[in-house]
């Protein structure tokens, strides 16, 4: 008889702890099913006109971070000096992808922009705030549309991948890259694919 | 059968209606340009209920005005046309964004817990419950009284019998 009030006693232990761990999670950071999963491939304008298109396919045998950004984006801000110190060091090649640079708030009522004049009113834009912050980028990678964007699972800037000499996704970072993060996960991570 | 018979006001409220029945149809066939056929919209919209805006998250992507809920809406439009079945459409996006977007997730070994959890939980506390009236019915039954007992007992509540 005793021993059927530890049971609610027991249930009760099970709850916190579900609440202990549930409570701690931040529901913005959602498991992405791209990790482990080859890089989406793409083919896409880049920031320098008169360049070729760039897909993922040419960063076949690097190490490679992908890092998803634009300049409406505020935490972008937050997080640029930390890739621009990241990429002095010059351990992996950091493409930018430009997601959605020009809003459709950024075009006149009813007229929506030509993709030429959309990419170059993103170009403009981009340069003018690399210019202004320092440019971290090894290339930018113009995704106007935000179709790439979908295909990476992106739902919100900026967001970062690592990916490996196979072209697989090992890591993807949803929120802004800080210094601790690049410490605890993101550098063992590259030196350890580096070596493999 | 008496003919149909308008006077000159029903005549005028008739061609009213019809008029306004006409305009309503110039801009329907207008929205319709705008928009897509109505059974993509109706389809995309019937997904969109079932599937999860990541921006906000406790909103569908029917009825979120988030910028990524616009474009996949779009998306969704354009795989609803190229003639993707619904199970198909949710795995593209479940491909990309996961098991979350899905507002009813998949039954599955991951998802068993959340499916049949609440469920195991009901079944054994009915267990606990028929558990707990056994031993309850145990117990009174092991307290039940002897005769003499029972005389004590009728004696001590009713001494006015037992003189």
């Amino acid at each position: 008889m005793k021993k059927i009030i530890l049971v609610p006693l027991a249930l009760f232990v099970v709850l916190l702890a579900f609440l202990a761990v549930g409570l701690r999670r931040d529901p913005h950071e959602i498991p992405s099913p791209l990790v482990n999963r080859p890089a989406p491939a793409f083919s896409l304008h880049t920031l320098q006109s008169g360049q070729s298109l760039f897909s993922p396919e040419a960063m076949r045998g690097k190490v490679w971070m992908l890092n998803v950004w634009a300049t409406w984006c505020g935490a972008c801000q937050e997080e640029h000096p930390v890739l621009v110190s990241f990429a002095r060091e010059g351990l992996v090649p950091l493409v930018g992808l430009s997601y959605k640079e020009v809003q459709a708030s950024d075009e006149p009522a009813g007229k929506p922009l030509s993709p030429e004049d959309k990419l170059a009113m993103a170009r403009m834009r981009s340069q003018a705030w690399l210019r202004a912050k320092g440019d971290p980028y090894s290339l930018v990678a113009m995704d106007l549309d935000g179709r790439v964007g979908i295909d990476y699972g992106v739902y919100g800037v900026p967001e970062t991948y690592v990916i490996d000499k196979n072209g697989v996704i090992r890591y993807k970072q949803i929120g802004a890259v800080t210094p601790a993060l690049l410490e605890q996960k993101i550098r063992p991570l590259i030196q350890e694919l580096n070596r493999s | 059968m008496k003919p149909l018979r308008l006077t000159l006001w029903g005549r005028g409220a008739l061609l009213a209606v019809v008029l306004a029945l006409m305009a309503g149809l110039v801009m329907a066939k207008e929205a319709v340009e705008v928009g897509e056929e109505p059974w993509v919209e109706a389809r995309m919209l019937h997904l969109s209920e079932e599937l999860r805006c990541l921006v906000c998250q406790n909103e569908t992507l029917a009825s979120s005005r988030a910028e990524l809920a616009n474009d996949l809406r779009v998306e969704v439009r354009a795989l609803v046309k190229a003639g993707k079945t619904d199970t198909e459409i949710k795995q593209y996006l479940v491909a990309r964004y996961g098991d979350f977007v899905l507002y009813r997730p998949e039954v599955k070994p991951v998802t068993w817990l959340l499916w049949f959890g609440p469920f195991a939980v009901l079944l054994g506390a009915i267990g606990m419950g028929w558990l707990y009236v056994r031993e309850r019915q145990k117990q009174t039954s092991l307290a039940a009284l002897s005769d003499a007992q029972r005389a004590r007992a009728d004696h001590v509540l009713n001494p006015t019998d037992h003189p």
